[in-house]
């Protein structure tokens, strides 16, 4: 490597690395406020690039126009993130948290319809900076005179946050609700105006981040997950909270993905931003300028958890055996996939709610297991039966391994390393192109002749997919259970009665994760195929959806969960184009309407009326 | 000034206060004692809308206040000091008390950093000083210096003597009687009766959350047995 390719490379780095941090900076300030994890905050910076080049080609490709353009985008994504904060979140405060994170997935699915309608499907290509497209000449290479503006721009809006915070009575605020915001309220301090404005200022930075990029980036509708992922990526290692660190972490990630870049591993650029994370928390778990959290404040306990009475499961069950009598082929399918992800829901469910660890990253062991059941069955050439048994377990595999670190941090540390091993699944599993196909996945991935009717393999779901379910609740019920749920409530106190917390979370994250594997294996085969969208952020995110919408806190929840946005999903899709913008619409409304999730809020309804 | 009538709280399904019933008048110290776990604090919180009420009145300055979020309260001149203190431990002294500011109010003293550091003379000489890096007895202070920036009518105040050295509760003391002498309402909960003899005008003594004597202090000082029975350890 020659000096001269050394530094230009690092001003790529450094220039692509603004963005970075203006987005992670909103979404570590809104985090920090409002302990909200604003999935939404990539959908914003979409939102800003989207902006950005309309109103270019609204007020003409002059550098007046241009930076107008850019200011305007990033201040009407501000007013976007207002109307979300109005609208949606200031309804949810005194939800528990998981259900706040529901709403902004849901946020999402709205965002992304609405840019889909208004901007259509087509990657949109940008003007480049009017007169900042001359290239400038370092050490003989040339570089975009924007990108060395860029470089610039980093720092300024580091600085200029820092006076903002620092220096204001605006900021002091911020930094006291970070605290402790219900004793901002009782000195006198209107709690929704300061989150409102807390939101706009986040919502800016994230749209400024997107505006900025319009000539280096096209817009495109997937930007939303993977600026979030990167987002992510960034606020932990450079500590949640911390702005420094967030600026420190964005330079160190943009400038290591323009070295792969650079350097002919460009297939790394996908993994090495969650290598470095990885690597950050298992040395620093708060991240590289973080502290861990002042006051964990949460809000009440848990209830405890009721076995499933006898009954009620005997009559399910017998209503889902019938459901092949009915001869509708389309209904046998949709409960075929309705039992996978009830599975792969109540697993999710299995260590976000009793063992108190949220994944943002399950989908890597259902895909990881339908990846396994499909290879072992074409590739090692055994016979399917043996192929849908074993691949569980090489899912579990997975889980010891990424499990192991994982349970070395907590709360929303712990989620976005698992969503970063889920990250480094899918792109191994999408760029291994002799072993997995790729993007195009495996096909011809069917069951053995005796299963091959609908029905039949219907059958053996619903008996995998329940025993699954069955031995997971059984789980939850055993000393293993309680010794997830003491953890979960009083980790210190479960620890000084002699408990290893760690060795059970890491059990339970294994079992999960074997029986994830399971409903991952069972649904490749159903489909004949399977791509990597299994693997993806939007299976994850599916995953959390579910178990969301039924209620973390009840055990039937996911299943209801996955029964609905399964069917939801599926039904939207045969009427709508902009299914997942009605899917946002539908979940928004039950957020609102039922802040304990579907199940929770029919008990709570239930206990209301019962005693009347 | 502040009135409270039948008041019930709970806290989840615990049915902490049934029905406290007290008044603080203009200028007034009132003391509210009672042994631990006898309702004191979760009193303080129903007043100031940090529990919800699930019944009852609290009227202040002439309003009801009983539905309304804490910062309304606030805003209205109603201060709180919390027993635990809860400084905020990342700002420095002059940002905490910058975060209690409020405008001046008719009816009430009003209070900057200057005459606040003249009340505490410990605060002025680490303004710049972040409030995690304060003795528990210089965050007692700043707690309630920050309240006394909102320009309150009246404080609620609890327990302010608690865990501070003999020689700062004095002081302390001496600050509480210096804000009554500004014109200030005060309610506060204790545990320590002598603290409360030094600077109160009239106590209530609460148990299991229902008020069992309200009186002046000469009424609590020549009754021995109600010492005894409610407050005596």
């Amino acid at each position: 490597m020659s000096y001269a390719s050394f530094v230009i490379q690092l001003l790529n780095g450094l220039a692509a690395a603004s963005s970075l941090f203006l987005v992670s900076a909103g979404l570590s300030l809104i985090f920090g406020v409002t302990r909200i994890v604003n999935f939404a905050h990539g959908s914003l910076y979409m939102l800003g690039l989207y902006g950005a080049y309309s109103l270019i080609e609204a007020l003409g490709r002059t550098p007046l126009g241009f930076w107008s353009a850019v200011i305007l985008a990033a201040l009407a994504v501000g007013l976007v993130g207002v109307v979300i904060e109005v609208v949606v979140l200031r309804r949810i405060y005194r939800a528990p948290e998981l259900f706040q994170l529901l709403a902004t997935f849901a946020i999402v699915l709205v965002i992304k319809d609405v840019a889909l309608a208004v901007w259509g499907s087509e990657d949109l290509v940008g003007p480049r900076a009017p007169g900042l497209a001359f290239p400038v000449e370092i050490l003989g290479r040339r570089i975009p005179a924007y990108d060395l503006l860029l470089i610039v721009i980093g720092p300024v809006v580091l600085a200029a946050m820092w006076l903002l915070l620092a220096r204001t009575r605006w900021g002091a605020l911020v930094r006291a609700a970070t605290q402790d915001r219900e004793m901002v309220g009782a000195l006198g301090v209107d709690q929704a105006r300061l989150f409102t404005s807390v939101f706009f200022v986040g919502a800016v930075l994230a749209g400024l981040g997107g505006a900025l990029q319009i000539p280096r980036e096209p817009a495109n509708l997937d930007l939303d997950l993977s600026v979030i992922a990167d987002a992510f990526v960034v606020t932990v290692v450079g500590g949640l909270g911390s702005l420094g660190g967030a600026f420190l972490a964005a330079v160190l990630i943009g400038v290591a993905k323009a070295f792969c870049i650079g350097f002919g591993f460009s297939k790394l650029t996908l993994v090495v931003e969650f290598v470095i994370m990885g690597l950050v928390l298992v040395m620093r778990p708060y991240g590289l300028l973080g502290k861990p959290p002042a006051t964990a404040r949460f809000g009440e306990p848990a209830p405890p958890l009721q076995p499933p009475r006898r009954w009620p499961v005997v009559a399910w069950l017998v209503a889902f055996a019938v459901v092949p009598l009915l001869g509708d082929r389309y209904i046998t399918v949709l409960m075929t996939d309705i039992a996978c992800f009830a599975l792969f829901a109540v697993s999710l469910h299995f260590i976000m709610g009793p063992a108190g660890m949220v994944s943002f990253g399950h989908a890597a062991y259902f895909g990881l297991g339908a990846y396994a059941g499909a290879l072992l069955f074409k590739k090692a050439g055994l016979p399917m039966e043996l192929a849908l048994v074993l691949a569980p377990f090489v899912a579990g595999l997975f889980a010891v391994v990424y499990g192991w670190f994982c349970v070395r941090l907590s709360g929303v540390y712990l989620a976005m390393l698992t969503l970063a091993f889920a990250q480094i699944s899918w792109s191994v599993v999408f760029q291994w192109d002799e072993l997995t196909a790729g993007s195009n996945g495996l096909v011809g991935v069917w069951p053995s002749m005796w299963l091959s009717g609908k029905p039949a393999y219907y059958y053996m779901t619903l008996a995998l997919c329940g025993l699954g379910i069955a031995l997971l609740w059984r789980a939850l019920f055993s000393p293993f259970g309680y010794v997830l749920r003491a953890g979960r409530d009083s980790p210190l106190r479960a620890e000084a009665i002699g408990i290893d917390l760690r060795a059970f979370q890491w059990a339970a994250f294994v079992l999960a994760g074997t029986l994830a594997g399971l409903a991952g294996a069972v649904f490749a085969f159903s489909k004949g195929s399977i791509s990597p969208s299994s693997v993806s952020i939007a299976q994850s995110t599916d995953g959390l959806v579910m178990v969301l919408l039924g209620g973390v806190e009840t055990l039937t929840g996911p299943v209801v969960g996955a029964a609905i946005f399964t069917w939801l999903r599926d039904t939207l899709a045969r009427e709508t184009e902009f299914w997942r913008a009605a899917l946002g619409v539908v979940i928004l409304l039950i957020v609102i309407v039922f802040p304990q999730g579907l199940v929770g809020g029919l008990k709570a309804l239930y206990a209301r009326w019962r005693p009347a | 000034m502040l009135r409270v009538t039948d008041l019930h709280a709970f806290y989840g399904r615990a049915h902490i206060l049934h029905g406290v019933s007290l008044e603080a008048n203009a200028g007034e110290v009132v003391a509210l004692l009672g042994r631990n776990g006898a309702g004191k604090t979760t009193a303080m919180k129903a007043i100031m809308g940090l529990v919800p009420p699930a019944r009852g009145e609290v009227a202040f300055a002439g309003a009801r206040i009983d539905r309304l979020p804490p910062y309304r309260i606030a805003r209205m001149g109603l201060g709180y000091v919390p027993e635990e203190r809860r400084i905020f431990t990342e700002l420095s002294v002059m940002e905490n008390l910058e975060v209690g500011r409020q405008a001046a109010r008719r009816g009430a003293p009003t209070w900057n950093a200057d005459r606040l550091f003249k009340l505490f003379p410990n605060l002025g000489r680490m303004r710049e000083r972040p409030g995690g890096r304060m003795s528990g007895g210089e965050q007692q202070m700043l707690t309630i210096a920050r309240t006394l920036m909102g320009n309150p009518k009246c404080v609620l105040l609890d327990e302010p003597s608690e865990g501070l050295a003999p020689i700062i509760v004095h002081e302390m003391a001496e600050s509480i009687r210096t804000l009554k002498g500004e014109g200030l309402s005060v309610l506060l909960c204790e545990q320590n009766l002598r603290f409360c003899e030094a600077i109160a005008d009239r106590a209530y003594i609460i148990e299991k959350g229902q008020i069992r004597f309200g009186g002046t202090m000469a009424d609590l000082a020549a009754n021995a047995s109600l010492r005894e029975q409610y407050l005596s350890v």
